[in-house]
């Protein structure tokens, strides 16, 4: 396939365009919880089409834009009436009303007088036409497409700049934004004409599935990167752009490096297979997302994945230091490391906690006679122990005091809150039980060494 | 120029495309017009009476899609997973694609597994976004929903080019093609159905649980996540044998439409899973027969008419939740407050100036809000009931106007000395509060007040200032 820039530089600037006003409302209706909105937007639009088709019997731009626009933003209000006077939840009564427009308008382009042999399929409303677009622009000249999407994406930018603050408010918090009075109705009504608006003109060109991605994917994207609002909309932006331009380069490139050639009998030679340009954006934006969702640094799974297993090394290990502190107290100063994995159980989470107990220095292993690795506390290990043990004793004459627990039930609790007691909580609770030197089973609490404290 | 050459090869399969969507959209009527000539009334007596084979089988694998569809789809209203079912039908497109592009044909059977598969993919997909922070329930059916279809329009876009001309067939699976339906197909969807309704008769009490109050049920025992499965599992199946008939777009409408429908006709789930069985039924027999009298009538896309039909007639007639019987019900309390607030102010009238006293009209209309219409409709209303006597100019309260008068005064200042004393509230601003309150007090809870308030006579005095009042 050959990349020709007067063909193809018109469709990624198309792409691009579509994907960036798309994206730059998306950011609201995402955190507005209106995802649904652009979906049964872009369906419902059909009827709107082709009303105005048959109303202005042309396939002009103007009145086809027009006209889906009044049904886009009837969409949403008969979404809301259904909701509040029909008393149907929010997500059905999008369902209801977007699936009887669109079924309205399937019957319509059948019905219409001349509109079977018009192009107003129902495959271009779910595809678009970049193809078109690029051939448009094919030796030199602008295509109409290309200023459509440009105007749209101005009045995007003006809308998002002018109500900035307003958009913002009645995104995070809608009731304030009455009560500071700005009419979250009328905003959530703009939003919805933008919505209707940025659809439209970008599905001409890129179809109602690319639409229905861009107006999701990118913002949640980047709603999974950043916590501030401008943030976020630069990073949907970044998102949408790069999905549209890998989407093209993969859509033209990606089968033939698979190896997947055509076999259509008018070519004479065989020519590699291309995608169609809109869906291979539509999963560029989806394969992003899905990166965005494991590498994330603060909501990825991967990053909570590490936070989660290095909590849980650091559980296990304190609960070993504890069982060996134990262990000296009973007078036994070297443990057999299997029995102490069996004893904490989880066992590959013990081997790596002891195996980080001993690179930190806090314990020490060496061969028993019987040939078995023993383990025991080191002077630093120890002084760790006594912190954990600590915490452990004192928690329980804590909840012996104030909880009125039995004595057998004091342990299970204290195993767990061993772990997040800090040495100014201790002190606290050293201060608040009767005595802060024994627990409730007679056995001594040790002493807070503050100043031999290593918290590496 | 090869990129010339190539172009042509991209536009002309579009070409190709719009006549298979045209095809896909097609219609039983259409292919007996011209062909045979009959008269509508033949056509629709036909269409009625079954005779033609195309036409019953058609007509009766809608009609049984549609019950299934609507039985199993009050559960996934109730649990709201309602947009769920459009991820859902939206995912299954890569997975037929994907099975046509692993078979090298088109088998019908085992691109009904791959869709059911990439269905069930997409799901768990939705399912596990969710969890994911940040990620809401809607964008995440609006994720897979738009990655999923884009991925099947992916693998459609290669397919189309391996030049097999099977791919507007596959196209049938987007937009439906209920008028190409097999009698194999019927019988599909028949057995199918016929398993829904099982399953949805013998897991009635489970799925009646899991709908209303899960953690109840994770409490009791009952194995949730299970009962889930095998209610998403129904869903699943019905979607997928739905796809032939109505198309993955629309196929969503037959399981939200119907069962929303049904809502407004009853609280009791037994009843609603009937009713949205025989709504969704009624639809799909409705829908093909329609589309199998007139010409160039898309059958899934009529049947989704038709339920939308059904829905506007009872969200507006419902008896109890309709919107018209709102109205009826507003529109009765709001005269029945403008009546009550007539007979007040001329039983104030008469509290100080003694029984029987003539009222200048224009005085009294002073003495509310009332518009110059709604005033002259309320004191039309008071006299055609014989409450009050009136010549246009002045106006007295008859016997009977002066029992119900006394009454609605009382009610008023009972619940003002109520909020004087109970809660707290200044005299001066109590006034507007029984204003609204006095209206729908029961006999028993004035009762209750008289007892609370050790409030013996028959009219309490006015708590206000002599001279502030109404």
């Amino acid at each position: 396939m050959v990349w020709e820039w007067s063909i193809d530089g018109w469709i990624l600037l198309a792409g691009v365009l579509s994907a960036c006003s798309c994206a730059l409302v998306g950011n609201f209706l995402v955190l507005r919880k209106l995802s649904l909105m652009g979906d049964a937007i872009s369906h419902a639009v059909l009827p709107g089409l082709v009303i105005a088709f048959i109303v202005t019997n042309s396939r002009a731009s103007l009145p086809m834009f027009v006209g889906a626009v009044i049904v886009g933003v009837l969409t949403a209000f008969l979404t809301q009436v259904i909701t509040r006077h029909g008393k149907v939840e929010h997500g059905a009564a999008m369902g209801v009303v977007f699936s009887i427009l669109f079924a309205f308008g399937l019957v319509l382009i059948r019905r219409a007088p001349g509109a079977d042999h018009v192009d107003l399929d129902p495959e271009c409303v779910l595809l678009g036409n970049m193809m078109q677009i690029g051939m448009a622009g094919f030796g030199g000249m602008f295509p109409t497409a290309i200023t459509n999407l440009l105007i749209v994406m101005a009045a995007n930018i003006l809308f998002v700049g002018l109500f900035y603050k307003e958009l913002r408010i009645c995104a995070f918090d809608p009731e304030l934004a009455t009560s500071l009075g700005i009419p979250a109705s009328v905003m959530h009504y703009a939003l919805m004409v933008m919505v209707a608006i940025t659809t439209i003109a970008s599905f001409e060109a890129v179809g109602s599935i690319l639409v229905i991605a861009m107006l999701i994917v990118p913002a949640v994207t980047a709603h999974l990167l950043a916590d501030r609002l401008g943030a976020m909309i630069f990073l949907s932006l970044i998102a949408a752009a790069v999905s549209a331009v890998m989407g093209h380069v993969l859509a033209m490139f990606g089968p033939g490096w698979l190896g997947m050639k055509t076999t259509v009998a008018s070519l004479a030679e065989t020519s590699p297979m291309t995608a169609e340009t809109s869906a291979m954006m539509a999963v560029v934006a989806g394969a992003l997302l899905l990166a965005a969702v494991l590498f994330s640094p603060e909501h990825g799974l991967l990053g909570r994945a590490y936070h989660r297993f290095a909590l849980a090394t650091r559980i296990v290990g304190q609960d070993v230091l504890g069982w060996l502190y134990r262990g000296q107290e009973a007078g036994k100063h070297v443990m057999m490391r299997t029995e102490v994995i069996r004893v904490i159980g989880r066992s590959w989470q013990s081997r790596w906690a002891l195996r980080r107990l001993q690179h930190q220095g806090l314990l020490d292993v060496e061969t028993h006679e019987s040939g078995e690795a023993g383990l025991r506390l080191t002077q630093r290990g120890r002084i760790q122990a006594e912190r954990v043990v600590g915490s452990h004793r004192l928690w329980e004459s804590y909840m012996s005091e104030h909880f009125d627990l039995a004595d057998d039930h004091l342990h299970e609790p204290a195993n767990r809150m061993e772990h997040f007691i800090t040495p100014e909580l201790q002190d606290e609770l050293r201060r608040d039980v009767p005595d802060a030197t024994r627990d409730p089973h007679g056995k001594p609490v040790p002493p807070l060494n503050d100043s031999l404290l290593d918290d590496s | 120029m090869l990129r010339i050459l190539h172009m042509r090869r991209v536009l002309f399969p579009a070409v190709v495309l719009f006549i298979g969507a045209g095809e896909a959209l097609g219609d039983v009527g259409g292919a007996m017009d011209g062909i045979l000539e009959i008269t509508t009334w033949g056509k629709i007596w036909r269409a009625l009476t079954l005779v033609d084979h195309t036409t019953r089988v058609v007509v009766i694998g809608t009609t049984v899609l549609g019950a299934a569809a609507g039985v199993v789809g009050t559960f996934a209203y109730l649990r709201k997973r309602a947009m769920l079912g459009d991820a859902l039908s939206h995912a299954t497109l890569p997975g037929i694609a994907l099975a046509f592009v692993i078979l090298g044909e088109k088998r019908l059977g085992w691109m009904t597994v791959g869709a059911a598969v990439t269905g069930v993919l997409g799901v768990l997909a939705v399912l596990g976004l969710r969890r994911v922070p940040r990620v809401k329930e809607d964008a995440a059916i609006g994720i897979v929903l738009s990655v999923f279809f884009g991925a099947g329009l992916v693998l459609m876009s290669l397919i189309q080019q391996m030049g097999s001309g099977e791919e507007a067939g596959l196209r049938s699976f987007i937009y439906g093609k209920a008028a190409a339906m097999l009698t194999n197909d019927a019988w599909l969807i028949g057995v199918s159905a016929g398993v829904v309704l099982v399953c949805c008769v013998l897991l009635f009490k489970e799925f009646r649980l899991i709908c209303f109050d899960q953690s109840y049920a994770s409490s009791q025992g009952w194995p949730v996540g299970l009962i889930d499965l095998l209610m998403m599992g129904l869903v699943v199946l019905t979607t997928v044998v739905g796809l032939q008939a109505v198309g993955m777009i629309l196929v969503v409408a037959l399981l939200i439409v119907p069962a929303a429908a049904a809502r407004f006709w009853t609280d009791r789930l037994g009843r609603m899973t009937v009713a949205a069985g025989v709504f969704g039924a009624l639809s799909g027999w409705l829908g093909s027969t329609i589309s199998a009298v007139l010409p160039r009538m898309p059958t899934g896309a009529v049947i989704v008419l038709c339920t939308g039909v059904l829905f506007l007639m009872s969200m507006i007639l419902s008896p109890h939740r309709g919107v018209l019987a709102g109205l009826i019900r507003r529109m009765r309390l709001a005269r029945r407050v403008a009546d009550q607030h007539l007979l007040r102010a001329l039983a104030e009238i008469e509290e100080s100036r003694g029984e029987g006293t003539r009222v200048e009209e224009s005085e009294l209309w002073k003495m509310r809000s009332w518009s110059a219409a709604g005033f002259s409709r309320v004191m039309g209303r008071g006299q055609r009931r014989g409450w009050i006597d009136g010549d246009g100019r002045q106006c007295r309260l008859t016997a009977t106007g002066r029992t119900l008068a006394k009454r609605v005064l009382t009610n008023h200042r009972l619940w003002e000395l109520y909020l004087i004393r109970y809660a707290d509230i200044a005299p001066s601003h109590v006034d507007r509060d029984a204003d609204e309150i006095e209206h729908i007090l029961s006999e028993g809870l004035v009762q209750e007040l008289r007892q609370a308030l050790a409030e013996e006579t028959t009219i309490p005095p006015s708590p206000h200032v002599a001279g502030v009042g109404i």
